[in-house]
This record gives structure tokens, C-alpha cells and sequence, in this order.
């Protein structure tokens, strides 16, 4: 029996961990299943999605595996306990990026399918199981390749689904090319939220990535004070002709531990509010095509393993919302309720989302993402919550489930009108209802 | 399933129409709570609490009927509850006691143990049987109301607090057990309350209310101390009042 939590650390349940090691061996624990079953990859989503208490927890990082990549299309298949990392540490040196790229590399290519993670690309490439070609999916009921082509019922109704129509053992996905390991990258500090929102929803077509951090905890004339990076793969072109034999070199990833289990606390409000405002003096006014290795891009947080632990043992929440276009308004009023309230968060982070993609639980739908960390622990942070909760729902919008630990449940089928679509499939592959997690009894989904 | 700040959504009430319990209930169900189990002696005291229950935002109320006065009703009490639940239990609140009458009760033995009974006895059966169930979920909590009487002992209530010092200090050993199991048991150690149960007395310092202890219950939830004292205060007083000499304490108010 080992206990469990997500990223956050704030919802721990204990279950019997299983690891195995094919596609054979995970039919035949969904097939005698008497207890609730759920797959796992690397933990990093901040809730309770990828444990099931008093139940059996696949650790899909048995599932590995990293087959050939095609020179010519760029697919490769690897198994679904992959890590992006690892799949990053072979493609790259070969002139191969990933497709889509959450905020970390520290995840399996099986938890990305389940979240349908996004990047700072959605605008332009929308999610990441629209470069999935196909993937093989267990079920209760038997096992399955399936694309969006073949069965476009299971595939997208798996893509966001958290796990909860069976277990990928294996995806065959479409990277992109890349000529060299960095990224061009425009840095803007912008002064406050109406020159931020400016700026991004004009420029959005001219970068591949965006995304801005904002200081949630500046009040007053600087209220959602911001730092826009957008960036583009760089070419070989682009490089000065010394660098331009070693476009690409073997990456070497410096990784730097937290060695200790910080006392809960350690950010407060005062050393975030600090941080926040050391981290907006830190930035250059404006800059132009600076070169950056791919990781200080896209992955800047792994640097430090396990900060997690710096929130200490009451643990984080992550609150992450999707609102329209027209709702530009909303994210304002959430920054505003939240700068005010006093609950202390850390930089926020704000990306345009581009058309929502078919999965039938993906989080994107076209128009603004903000994503936010606080600290477990301020008297007032649920109820500040659960206001955000009804005004993104009032606003046809949605909380990310990838990220929640609090959802109020009235609020999801508003929130993913396509639930029930979700619902008749899962009674289809999964009859006797075997998969099943600690956020799927939290939200009765 | 409980959420990221301890808020259970399925709870059971052990003692269903205690004041503290009810309060603490209420509470529950204006965030998550929208089943609640409710277990106890009296019919119209737990229909009344199941309404202000569902006015509170609870859908489920199911009833269960028991005698604390009759600890082998216990396991079957709490089999009833688990079953009315059904579903994974966040929260079980243990909130059942008699107060008696010291006076009548301290030279017969049958008065005795009827305060013994539901205050130690009753309540030590029930988490005999609960605690299994639970720690098979894999999840969990165990709020157990327990009371400053047993802290220290004094002359005035010494059976019901000796009951009480005796469930608080089981439930210590309990929450022990339970490490690593993904369940937990906090103890809930309220001063004077004034409520139905303590009505007419006169007042102690540090006397405290039915919703001042529910507060508190509360925001314990969240914060996961093993355990609550209500004033909080309490914790340092009493670290202060078990030093006293015998005489002393004989001679303090209250
Ligand atoms: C620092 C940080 C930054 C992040 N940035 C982003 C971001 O920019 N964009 C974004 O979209 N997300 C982001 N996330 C969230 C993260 O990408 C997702 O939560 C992702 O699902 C985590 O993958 P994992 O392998 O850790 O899966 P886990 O957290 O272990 O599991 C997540 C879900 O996937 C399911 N699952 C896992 N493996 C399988 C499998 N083999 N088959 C079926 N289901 C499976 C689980 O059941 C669970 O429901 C970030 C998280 C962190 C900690």
C-alpha cells in the first residue's frame, strides 16, 4: 500500500501501486479488477487525478520504450511511460522537437494524452493529441489502436479524459522539426493588464510561442504587470557562423535539487511578493530575438526538482481557467479578486488559447488561459476560489481538471457540456465501471 | 472524496443531534458536504438537524437510530452508517457522550456505567469498527470529540471526565495506528461549552460557544493539527494546569 498525492501534495489516499511492464499485463489487471482502477505517469498533475484510494494505481512508467523516428514524417511510437524528457534527450540531437510542450518535461507521454496538455503554441498547433497519430488504448473490455481517423469516438473521447476510459500503452506521435536547439525570443515587460492584453491578442500570429507571467500581487496602477516572452525555433540561418557547425548540441540537462522538506510557509507572502517583484525588475523593457536553449524556454521550472516541497506541508492549488474571447473582462476580475483578497500567489501565467480541439473533456477553448499558484492555507483562498468558479462559469468558460484539487462539482457539466458523451462511451468500454480516480469521485464525473 | 482544503463532500455522524456535531455539520455542507449520515438516539432531535442540513445545501440525509448506552449496538451502528453512505466516507464525527449527574451518579454503580458507557465505551467499539473499514478505503478522516474534562480530572464531573480522558487518550494511540494508512483520526478538545448539555451550569473561564467549537472543528479539517483545542488558548492553559499542584487545582473556579 503506498500513499499518493499530486504535484500540489494536498490530497493524499493510499492504494496498491502496480507496475507493469506490457500491454498484456494491464488487460489482465483491468480484466479481474474488483476495486477502482486508475493509470499514473509522472505525478505532475497538482490534484487527485492519477490516484485512486482503497484502490490500484497503474504506474505507467513500466510502459517505456522510444522506437525509430521517421526521417521523412518525423513520427515515432514510444511506449506511454515515456517521459518528454527522455524522448527530448533522443529527438533532439536528431533535429526533432515535440509537437507540444507543457511547462515541464517531467511528464509521460500518457499523462499527455489523458490532460490533452497544451503549450505555448495552442494558438497555432492547438493541443497535443492533434499530433497524436494513434495510440493503443487498454480497456476493461479489451485492448484497441486507435486514431482520429479510425475511431474518432475513442480517440478524442480519451484525449483530456484523465484516464478515465482505460490505459495508452503506447502512441505513435508527429514531432516537428527543428534546425537548431534554440529559441529566438522577444522579451516585453508590459506595465499593466490592459497594455499585456494588447500586446498579446495583436501579436499573435507572429510568434509560435507566447506566453506572459503576471505578477498577481501588484494592486492598485500596476495591477496585472506583466513580462511577455514570444519566441520562435531559431534556423541554422539565424545563428553566427561560429555556432552554426553545433546548431544542435546534446543537451545536457543541470538539475538542481531541493535537498530538504521546506517548512510550510517558506512562501509567504512576503518572500512571493518579493520574488514577483524582483522577477519584473529583472526583465528588459523590450528585446529582440535573444537566443535561448530550448529548456530555459520551455521548461524554465526544472531546473529546480521538487519545488513543490517549497509550499511546504499544507501544499499548493493550482487554479487554471479558460474564458472566451469577449470574456478579456473576466481575467481581469480574477486577477483583481486575487490581488486584493490578499491570498499571496506566485506568477501567473497568461496564454491566449486558439479554436478548442475535439477531445471531448480538453481544456482549451479559444480565447485567454490563466494559470495560478497559491499556497495552501489563507482562511480566505476557497472562498476566493469558488467566486472565480462562478464567474468563469457564468462566462461559459472552465477550470482545467489536469490542474483542479477543488472544483466545485454543480459546476462541471456547464463547465464541459461534452460530459456526457464521455459518460456513454465509458459505459460502453467499461461497463462494470472499474476505472475510476479520486478526482472522478470528487467531481462525479 | 475530500478536496485540496479538507473539505469532505459524504460524512457520518456519530451522536447526530449533539449541538457541536450539528454545528460542525453545517458548516460542511455550505462548502462540499452533500451527504450526511445521521446517527443517533433521538428521532425528532436528528429529523430536526437533518433539515437544517439540507437547508445548509445537503441532498442525502439518511437517519440511523442507535443507544449509546448499549456498546454492542456499536458495530452494527456503524455498519448501518457506512451502508447509508454509500460510498467512500470522508468524515466520520464521533460526538456521543453523557454528561450525567455526579451527584446521583458516583455511588451506583449501574448510574455509572450508563455515563462510562456512552461516553468510552460506546465510542471505543465504534472506531473499533470503523478504523478497518476506513483504512481499506484508503482515505479518510476521524474527528472525535473529546473535552478539556479529561485533560485534568477534577472532582465535580470525575466519571464523565475520566471517560473522556480515557477515549482521548485511546484515540492518541489510534491516530498513531493509523499513520501511512492514508486515514487520519484528530481530536476535537473543547473547553465549558455552553449548549442544551451544559444548560443551566454556571460559567467557567474560558467558557466558549457551540459555534466558536464548530470554527474551530472547521478550519482543523483544513489544517490537519492531530489536535484541536477550542478556545485554542486551551493548549497553552492547560499545559500551565497540568503542573498544578493537587491543591491547587482543587481550590480553581469552575
Ligand atoms: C510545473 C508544471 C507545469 C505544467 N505546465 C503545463 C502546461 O503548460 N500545459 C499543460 O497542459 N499542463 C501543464 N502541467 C500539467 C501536466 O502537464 C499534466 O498534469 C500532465 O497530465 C502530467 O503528466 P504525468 O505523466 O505527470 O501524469 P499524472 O499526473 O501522473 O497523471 C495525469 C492524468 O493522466 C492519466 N494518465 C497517466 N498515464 C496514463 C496512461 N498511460 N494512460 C491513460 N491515462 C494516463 C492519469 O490517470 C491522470 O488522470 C504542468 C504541471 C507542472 C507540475
Amino acid at each position: 500500500m503506498t500513499a499518493l498525492t499530486g504535484w500540489g501534495r494536498t490530497q493524499p489516499s493510499v492504494a496498491t501501486v502496480v507496475t507493469p511492464a506490457n500491454e498484456h499485463d494491464v488487460l489482465d489487471i483491468l480484466s479481474r479488477a474488483t476495486r477502482g482502477v486508475i493509470a499514473r505517469g509522472l505525478g505532475r498533475s497538482y490534484g487527485d487525478a492519477a490516484q485512486v484510494s482503497g484502490g490500484i494505481v497503474i504506474d505507467g512508467r513500466g510502459l517505456g520504450g522510444i522506437g525509430p523516428i521517421d526521417e521523412s514524417t518525423g513520427e515515432v511510437t514510444v511506449g506511454a511511460g515515456t517521459s518528454i524528457e527522455s524522448l527530448l534527450a533522443t529527438s533532439v540531437p536528431k533535429g526533432w522537437f515535440i509537437a507540444v510542450s507543457p511547462g515541464t518535461r517531467q511528464v509521460t507521454i500518457g499523462g499527455a494524452i489523458a490532460a490533452d496538455v497544451h503549450g505555448k503554441n495552442h494558438h497555432r498547433d492547438g493541443a497535443f493529441c492533434q499530433h497524436v497519430r494513434s495510440m493503443r488504448l487498454v480497456t476493461p473490455t479489451g485492448a484497441m489502436t486507435v486514431g482520429a481517423a479510425n475511431d474518432p469516438e475513442v480517440f478524442w473521447g480519451t484525449a483530456g479524459a484523465m484516464g478515465l476510459t482505460g490505459v495508452v500503452t503506447e502512441a505513435t506521435l508527429a514531432l516537428i522539426p527543428i534546425e537548431t536547439d534554440r529559441v529566438l525570443v522577444d522579451t516585453d515587460r508590459c506595465k499593466d493588464l490592459d497594455a499585456l492584453m494588447a500586446a498579446m491578442a495583436t501579436g499573435e500570429e507572429d510568434h509560435r510561442y507566447s506566453v506572459a507571467w503576471v505578477d498577481c500581487m501588484a494592486t492598485g496602477s500596476s495591477l496585472g504587470r506583466a513580462v511577455l516572452t514570444r519566441g520562435d525555433h531559431a534556423r541554422r540561418e539565424h545563428l553566427d557562423a561560429r555556432e552554426q557547425g553545433r546548431a544542435i548540441a546534446p543537451s545536457a540537462s543541470g538539475l538542481l535539487r531541493v535537498p530538504w522538506r521546506a517548512p510550510s510557509g517558506l512562501l509567504n507572502r512576503a518572500s512571493i511578493r518579493a520574488f514577483n517583484e524582483a522577477w519584473f525588475r529583472r526583465a528588459p523593457t523590450h528585446r529582440r530575438g535573444e537566443p535561448v536553449s530550448l529548456g530555459a524556454f520551455f521548461h524554465p521550472l526544472d531546473f529546480v526538482t521538487d519545488w513543490n516541497l517549497l509550499y511546504g506541508r499544507r501544499g499548493v492549488v493550482q487554479y487554471q481557467l479558460a474564458v472566451p474571447d469577449r470574456s478579456g473582462e473576466t481575467v481581469r476580475r480574477a486577477i483583481e479578486l486575487l490581488a486584493t483578497s490578499g491570498v499571496p500567489s506566485f506568477l501567473a501565467v497568461l496564454k491566449r488559447f486558439g479554436p478548442a480541439d475535439p477531445g471531448f473533456l480538453s481544456f482549451p477553448i479559444e480565447g485567454w488561459t490563466l494559470a495560478l499558484d497559491m499556497p495552501v492555507g489563507p482562511p480566505r483562498l476557497p472562498g476566493v476560489l469558488d467566486r472565480l468558479d462562478e464567474l468563469v462559469a457564468a462566462d461559459g468558460g472552465r477550470v482545467y481538471l489536469a490542474k483542479d484539487a477543488r472544483l466545485d462539482p454543480r459546476h462541471l457539466p456547464a463547465m464541459y457540456p461534452r460530459l456526457d458523451e464521455l459518460t456513454a462511451l465509458r459505459a460502453r468500454l467499461d461497463p462494470h465501471g472499474v476505472l475510476n480516480s479520486d478526482l472522478a469521485r470528487r467531481l462525479g464525473v | 472524496m475530500q478536496d485540496a482544503f479538507g473539505n469532505p463532500q459524504r460524512i457520518v455522524v456519530l451522536g447526530g443531534s449533539s449541538d457541536i456535531a450539528r454545528a460542525i455539520a453545517v458548516r460542511l455542507c455550505r462548502e462540499r458536504a452533500r451527504t450526511v449520515v445521521l446517527a443517533g438516539r433521538s428521532e425528532a432531535l436528528l429529523s430536526d438537524a437533518a433539515s437544517e442540513l439540507r437547508e445548509a445545501g445537503a441532498t442525502e440525509v439518511p437517519l440511523v437510530r442507535f443507544d449509546a448506552a448499549v456498546p454492542s449496538s456499536a458495530a452494527a451502528t456503524v455498519e448501518a452508517c457506512l451502508e447509508a453512505a454509500g460510498g467512500p466516507v470522508d468524515l466520520v464525527v464521533v460526538a456521543v457522550g453523557a454528561l450525567g449527574d455526579q451527584a446521583l451518579d458516583e455511588d451506583d454503580a449501574t448510574r455509572a456505567l450508563e455515563v462510562v458507557n456512552a461516553t468510552y465505551t460506546w465510542p471505543v467499539a465504534a472506531l473499533s469498527a470503523l478504523r478497518g473499514r476506513l483504512v481499506a478505503q484508503g482515505t479518510g478522516r476521524i474527528l472525535v470529540c473529546s473535552s478539556v474534562a479529561g485533560v485534568r480530572v477534577r472532582r465535580a464531573n470525575y466519571l464523565y471526565g475520566g471517560a473522556k480522558a480515557g477515549l482521548d487518550a485511546t484515540c492518541v494511540g489510534m491516530a498513531e495506528s493509523l499513520r501511512g494508512t492514508g486515514v487520519a483520526l484528530q481530536i476535537l478538545r473543547p473547553g465549558f461549552v455552553r449548549s442544551k448539555m451544559t444548560h443551566g451550569r454556571p460559567d467557567v473561564p474560558f467558557a466558549t460557544d457551540v459555534d466558536a467549537v464548530a470554527d474551530v472543528a472547521v478550519a482543523g479539517l483544513s489544517s490537519g493539527q492531530p489536535v484541536l483545542w477550542s478556545p485554542p488558548i486551551l493548549r497553552y492553559v492547560f499545559a500551565v494546569l497540568g503542573l498544578l499542584p493537587q491543591g491547587v487545582w482543587r481550590r480553581l473556579p469552575g
